[in-house]
Parts: C-alpha cells; structure tokens; sequence
C-alpha cells in the first residue's frame, strides 16, 4: 500500500502555540486499583520518558523542530490521530480493534461536505450529518459483533473498512469537496487565545473520557468486560449494550476527527485518512494498552499518540525516506506489543 | 483371561503443592484384560492416567511395560510403547474422512519422498480393521457426520492400528447413550479377543460390574483394593470407595427452616439437565452432591440464566419468575458462585474494590456518576466483615491467595443484597483455614435467613454442611437424602445411576 501518508497541503494558517500545551493530560491517570502494578507504572514512565528523550534529539538534530511553525504543525496532525485513539482505545480496551476508523472518517467527512455542498443543508445540520454518519457505522460494527456474532472485530471492522471506503469514493465519484462555511470550519482551523481550537477539544475529549471511564459505571462496566467478559456477564453486566456503545463511541471520534481534519484543510477527500488506524492502535498500545484487553488508561494514550507525532515530524524534518519512516513506525508498533506480552507473562506468574 | 502380565505399576507417588495425589499406587494389568478403575471425585484417578500416558512424571514408582521398566515415560514414547488414551473429548478431526483419521500420523505414502498418500490402500486397509472389529461405517464417511458413539470406535480403531497393546479409556461411555455404549462394550471385547488390554475407568458401576474382569479401587489417592469382579458385588467397590474416614471437621448449625423461597419445576436443557425439579427453604443448605459431569453446576447455570433453558418453571419467594440472563437472576435475588474464581468470577487484574463493587455498581451512582467514596466504604465493610487479608481494597485479586480470592467472589455477591446463595465448589483450590471461614460464613448466611445451595464434589463436604442433600445423576436428580439419613454409601449409590428416594416423597 503506497505510504506517502496522506498528508493533504497543510493549511499553514494555524497560529502559535507551543507543543507543551498540546499535552492538558494530567500525567498517570491510571484507573485505581492498579497502583499496585509497579511494572505497569514503570512501563508508563518509560514511554513518557521516550517522549521527552525524543523530543531532546530531534531538536539536535533538526534546527527546525523546536521552531513555533513546526510543533504547531505536529500538535494539529496529533489533534486528529488524538481524537480517533479515543475510540481505538476503547475497543482495545474491550479486547477488540476498530479497523474501520479512517474509512469512517471519510466517510462521515463527505457526508457532510455533500450536506452543506449539495443538499443545501446549514453548517450545524451538516456536522450533525457527520457525526451521526460515524456513530451509525460505529454501531453497525458493534452489532455485527454483538448480533450477528462475528468471530471477531477484525473481521467486522475490516468488513466496514473497506465497505465505507468504497461508498466514500462512490458519492462524489472520488472528487473532493472543498469551501466550507466557518462554523464547519472552527474546530479544525480556528484558535481561541492564541491556542488552536483543536488542542483545546483534544484535551476537553481526554478529560471527559477519563472521568467516563473512572467516574460512571458504564466506564467500569467496560474495564470489567475487557478484563474478564464472562465474569462480567454474570456480574449481570449487560455485555452486548458495552461493546455496541464502545464501537459507537469509536465511530463519533472517527467522525469528529473527519470534522477536525476537514475544517484544518477546508476541504473533505474520500482518501481522508487512509491508514489512519495503524497510527491509533500504535498510539494505544505504546500508550501501555493491552490487547488482551482490560488494562490501560487513556491519559498514556495521548502520550502514545505524541510519540509518534514526534516520531513522523522529525523524521520528517530529517529528510528520510517515507519507506523507512513506515518502517520505523512498524518497528515500534511491534516493540510495543512484545513488551506488552512480556508484561502479561509476568504478570501470570506473579499469581 | 490370559495370565501373562502386560503392566506393573508399583509405588506410584505423585506430589502436588501442598497436596499428595498419588500415594503409592500398586496395579497390574493382564495382556486382554479389561481393567476397571474406581474411585470418588479427586480419588486420583486422572493424575494416574496422565502418569500411564506420561503426561506427568512421577515422583516416586515404577511403570513396567511389558516387563521393562519406563523411567522416562514421554507422551510419545507412551504412544510408542503401545499404550492408547481415549480421553472423554475425542481428539479427531471432524472434517477428515474415517479412514483418514485412523491413519492420521501414521499414513500410508505412495510416494513418502514426495508426501503422496496411498489413499486407496488407506482405504482398504481401514474397512479391513472396521469389518473385523464389527464396525458398520464407511471408511470414506467424513468423521463430523457420525455420531459420538461411532467416531469413538473410530478412535479405537486408531489404538488398534497403531498397534496399541493397552487402551485406556476415561469416562468413555458417559456421552452415550445406552445403545451405543452396548456397541462400545462389544468393540471393547473383539478388541480383548485380540490381545489387548483395556484399562476402563467409569463412574457407572453397573457398567463396570458387567463388562469387566478385574477391578482396581481407589480412594485419596492410594490403590486400595484389587480383585476379580466376579467375587464382588457393587455394594463391595461402593464400600471400599468410600471408605470410613468422616471426623467432624465442619463447623454446621443447623438454622431455623423458613417459607420455600426458590422453586424449580421441570428445568431442561437438552442433553445436559433432564427435568429437574427442586425447592429451597429459608435458612436451609441444600447440598447437589454427584459425580463431576452429572449436570450440577449445569443446573445452576440453568438457575441463574447464565445458560438458556429449553424448559422449566422457577418461582422466587413464591413469585413466578423469568430468568434469561444473569441480570434477571441478580434482580430477582439470586447470586451464583461460579465454580472457577479465575475464568468466570474475577477481573483478575483489577483491585478488589473494582470487583467487589462490580455486581452493584449502579447502586452508588447518580445519574451515572459513581461515588466513589460510598462505594469504597461499603466495599471496605463487606471485606472487613470477611476477614480479608489483602494488601488492601487496591490490590489487584490476581495477586491474591485462592481463599483471599474466593473471598472476594462472596463480598461482590454480599454487596448484591441476594437472598438466596448459589456455590459451586466453595472450597475448591483453597486452605483448609480459608474452607472452615467458608463454611461459617454459610452458617451466618442461614442464620440471617438466607437460602443457600451447594455443590460440591466432595462427599464429606456436603454431608458436613448441607441440610438436606439431592443427588445427580446424568442430568437427573436420582436421590434425595435428608441430613439423617445421608451417608456415602447412599449417595455414591444414587451418584452412579440408582434411584434413592425418601420414604416420604416428595
């Protein structure tokens, strides 16, 4: 698959701010309970630590990447991988994935251009258009899952993957929409006191998830289905409804990254965020994510998602090759899990 | 009967962590011999056939085979040496034909250089050894469309090929049904007319007392007795099963009994629970006693929605009630203790207010917003008043000791306000000081007027606690026993297929 990463021409009109302020995220929110897990603590420090260390060579070696321009650059790139790790991790966190994330991301995105641009709709109805379209193809996967017992999500995600791509491409004939009013806009491109509007819904999204996943008790039922989902079901756990609202929830910040995407281009693509889900499930494993599911905090996942921001920004900025940059990606991805399975082994022998 | 010796086993010992499984076991086997192995629940006969087919090494003991001495017995050399095991789940590949099953791993080449198999041949051959073992089934037959009884005899037709001089078989006739095992024995005796032996090991006596020559018993691990079965009788290897060895190591009381407050009629599911019906008092332990797989914990499953039924009707405290799902049975007041802590219990790697919280957390939340602090008191209130020896409510239940863990299970069910307390297995994988806080947490349970069953597999266990005990047998209850008139002797009876029914009725 050809890896330029689809990078449409940056809309360089995105103002001033420095790359601390990307990260709102008060450190460790672990969930409680897991104070214990040292390794996991120590595993968290160790990709923060990644992070600043990164941070710290990058800017020896490129003159360029601790300039205002280019870490604002690399914060509103994040801003949309952010926002689609929201809902990767919660399917991670079910011990599922969500292949279809970038699709519906398109998808969604030229629902809404072909509202305002076609249809005439308002820019509100339009991007209630958008993200209604994501939350649907969201709860579609969790049903395929919960109701038509598809063995697993990746075969139902990546079902949707291709079939929302195929329709993105369909509607416009694969041509972009472009020129939208303000308000579609504003997420995407707008800035409130000098810090883009973006990193402002990032941080507000991050916050709410993490009260949501510690402070209600849908946010535990989901913990308690990814760690043990027969325990759960006779804990009286409905456990169908969580995975049905988990992909839902994946599909509105799939939707609401389109919105983002859309508003910092001004313009909608059906090849908008092609890919797009290695990077999130990356971010969400580095971010200390397990697959086998029930461990993780969303507070290490933005973390994840910066580190490999970073990691394509300097890369970047170094001039390399966009084959070996997929392959540094790649690299990671796979120290990241075989770390994550060293920390479950020893976690099974410390019982 | 042959008298020439095929197997000896002497001072078998096998050491577990903290427990002793084998215990100087002694047994012999006869070429053509078909052995029986009898003995209660835990008794050891398993870890005995996983030392035959050199799945575990003993600690202490020999295993002479053939009249040499097997220090290293590995599965494979086990398999070499010509000792088969057919285990209760069959390991056959359901999308192969018959033929190509039997010869599976032994296949017949054409060409062994280029991997071409001889199918023809293959397929003569096995309607060869089928005809001689008097088996009607088509060697091309795909092995998925025969039933249980047929692809086991496809799986003896395996042993025999591979030259298998002894057959363990482990419960072989526990799925099937009597036709079928009628069909079994017959193989079993062509097979014997050959020269093997059988080692048979079956919790239906009746079976056992028919189709075979000798018999080994066994209880807590030791090889207790060995003779001929046409010496004995069934209440023989039932008596010597069970052995005389109750002390009063339970601390019962006996509670005041109440209003009935569940009432199953007629539950169902096909092939597994055959209409069982039962009732349980207010304060009253009601004890499920049978061998593992006669559907006991089937039928609490049954219960508590966590498996459909096919029928059935279940009143709760005198209400007609619908249980589908878990959901239903928490709300109607039931809690169910599963049988494994690990799998179905437990978030093994969250704390243990995450699962003590787990079943009621919608009780601490307003509009979906947890308090937290209320539910860390209350969780901290039910572990207090369990004696918990945890780190603390934040450890994480993985890191806990199996009783510490089963202590957790029955804060969370505490916390869910249930009146009526299912357990299945209490006590298994736990300290014998864990088991005595167990069984008095029951006692308050019944004292407070709570209803509690219990299944356990351990005989002593249900005659220690429970008020009244109901015996299953192949999904059915075959004995009712009040605590009076319980005695081993009566459930192992009731336990292997015989009705046992009170004077009274019921």
């Amino acid at each position: 698959m050809a890896n330029t990463t689809q990078q449409p021409p940056e809309n360089a009109g995105v103002t001033t701010a420095a790359i601390e302020s990307t990260g709102p995220e008060p450190k460790g929110l672990a969930i409680p309970g897991r104070k214990q897990l040292v390794g996991d603590k120590l595993y968290q420090l160790g990709v923060l630590l990644s992070l600043v260390i990164l941070c710290v060579i990058m800017s020896f070696l490129s003159p360029r990447f601790l300039t205002l321009d280019n870490l604002t650059n690399v914060a509103a790139q994040a801003a949309v991988s952010a926002i689609i790790s929201i809902g990767m991790f919660l399917a991670i966190l079910t011990a599922g994935i969500d292949l279809s994330v970038g699709s519906v991301l398109a998808l969604s995105a030229m629902m809404m251009g072909i509202a305002s641009d076609r249809w005439g709709f308002g820019p509100y109805t339009s991007i209630a258009i958008c993200l209604g379209t994501g939350a649907g193809l969201g709860l579609i996967n969790g049903l395929l899952l919960t109701k038509l017992r598809l063995p697993h999500p990746f075969i139902s995600t990546l079902g949707m993957q291709k079939m929302a791509r195929g329709i993105a491409l369909v509607v416009t004939a694969a041509a972009p929409i472009s020129m939208f009013p303000d308000q579609v806009q504003y997420l995407g491109s707008a800035s409130v006191g000098g810090m883009p509007v973006s990193f402002l819904l990032v941080g507000v999204l991050y916050i709410g998830m993490w009260l949501f996943l510690t402070r209600t008790s849908t946010g535990r039922h989901i913990y308690a289905v990814g760690g043990n989902k027969e325990a759960a079901r006779l804990s009286g756990i409905k456990v169908d409804r969580i995975l049905n609202l988990v992909y839902t929830i994946s599909g509105l910040t799939a939707a609401l990254a389109g919105l983002v995407l859309a508003g910092r281009v001004n313009a909608v693509y059906p090849l908008a965020g092609l890919d797009y889900e290695t990077d999130a499930i990356a971010a969400v494993i580095i971010g200390g994510a397990s697959f086998f599911g029930g461990v993780g905090s969303i507070g290490n996942t933005i973390i994840g998602v910066l580190l490999i921001a970073v990691l394509r920004n300097g890369l970047n900025l170094l001039n390399v090759d966009s084959a070996y940059q997929t392959f540094a990606i790649g690299a990671v991805i796979v120290i990241a899990v075989a770390i994550d399975v060293l920390r479950q082994n020893v976690l099974k022998s410390g019982r | 009967m042959t008298d020439t010796l095929l197997m000896k086993v002497e001072g078998l010992t096998k050491r577990f962590p903290g427990v002793l499984a084998l215990d100087d076991v002694n047994l012999d086997i006869a070429r053509g011999e078909v052995h029986a192995i009898c003995g209660e629940n835990g008794a050891g006969k398993s870890t005995l056939i996983k030392m035959l087919t050199g799945a575990y090494r003993p600690d202490e003991g020999t295993i002479a085979f053939e009249g040499e001495v097997c220090p290293a017995l590995s599965p494979r050399k086990a398999m070499d040496i010509g000792i088969a095991c057919i285990y209760q789940e069959l390991n056959l590949i359901p999308h192969l034909s018959v033929a190509e099953n039997i010869f599976l791993g032994r296949e017949i080449f054409r060409s062994k250089a280029f991997d071409i198999l001889d199918r023809k041949t293959m397929n003569t051959k096995a309607a060869e050894l089928l005809a001689d073992l008097d088996l009607h089934i088509r060697p091309e037959a795909r092995l998925g469309t025969l039933g249980v009884g047929h692809q086991q005899m496809v799986e003896i037709c395996r042993a025999v090929w591979a030259d298998a001089k002894l057959i363990i078989m482990d419960e072989p006739t526990s799925s099937l049904s009597e036709k079928e095992a009628k069909d079994l024995f017959r193989i079993i005796a062509r097979v014997k007319s050959r020269g093997v032996s059988v080692l048979f090991i079956s919790h239906r006596l009746d079976e056992v007392r028919a189709n075979c020559d000798r018999v080994t018993i066994m209880r807590d691990g030791k090889s207790v007795s060995t003779f001929a079965m046409k010496d004995s009788s069934i209440d023989d290897i039932i008596q010597l099963m069970v052995g005389r060895n109750i002390q009063n190591k339970y601390p019962k009381e006996v509670a005041n009994r109440g209003d009935v407050i569940l009432d199953v009629q007629g539950l169902t599911r096909k092939g597994v629970v055959n209409n069982v019906s039962f009732q349980l008092h207010a304060g009253e332990v009601l004890g499920f006693a049978g061998l593992v797989g006669a559907g006991r914990t089937e039928t609490m499953r049954l219960v508590t929605g966590a498996d459909p039924s096919d029928a059935g009707k279940i009143k709760v405290f005198g209400k007609d009630t619908t249980i589908r799902s878990p959901e239903d049975s928490i709300k109607a007041g039931i809690a169910f203790l599963t049988e494994s802590r690990k799998e179905q219990g437990l978030v093994l790697i969250q704390s243990v207010e995450f699962n003590a919280t787990l079943v009621k957390l919608g009780d601490f939340s307003k509009f979906g917003v947890l308090s937290l602090g209320r539910a860390r008191d209350e969780a901290m209130k039910v572990v207090n008043g369990l004696r918990l020896k945890a780190a603390g409510l934040a450890t994480p239940v993985g890191k806990l000791s199996g009783g510490n863990q089963q202590k957790v299970v029955i804060a969370k069910w505490l916390m869910s306000k249930a009146k009526i307390f299912i357990f299945d297995e209490p006590t298994r994988g736990i300290d014998v000081g864990a088991k005595v806080e167990v069984y008095r947490l029951i006692n308050e349970l019944v004292a407070k007027g709570a209803g509690v069953i219990i299944v356990c597999s351990e005989m002593e266990e249900v005659m220690g606690m429970a008020d009244r005990i109901l015996v299953m047998h192949e999904g059915r209850i075959t004995g009712e026993l009040s605590r009076e008139e319980a005695t081993q002797e009566k459930i192992m009876y009731a336990a292997s297929g015989m009705e046992i029914r009170p004077a009274k009725a019921g």
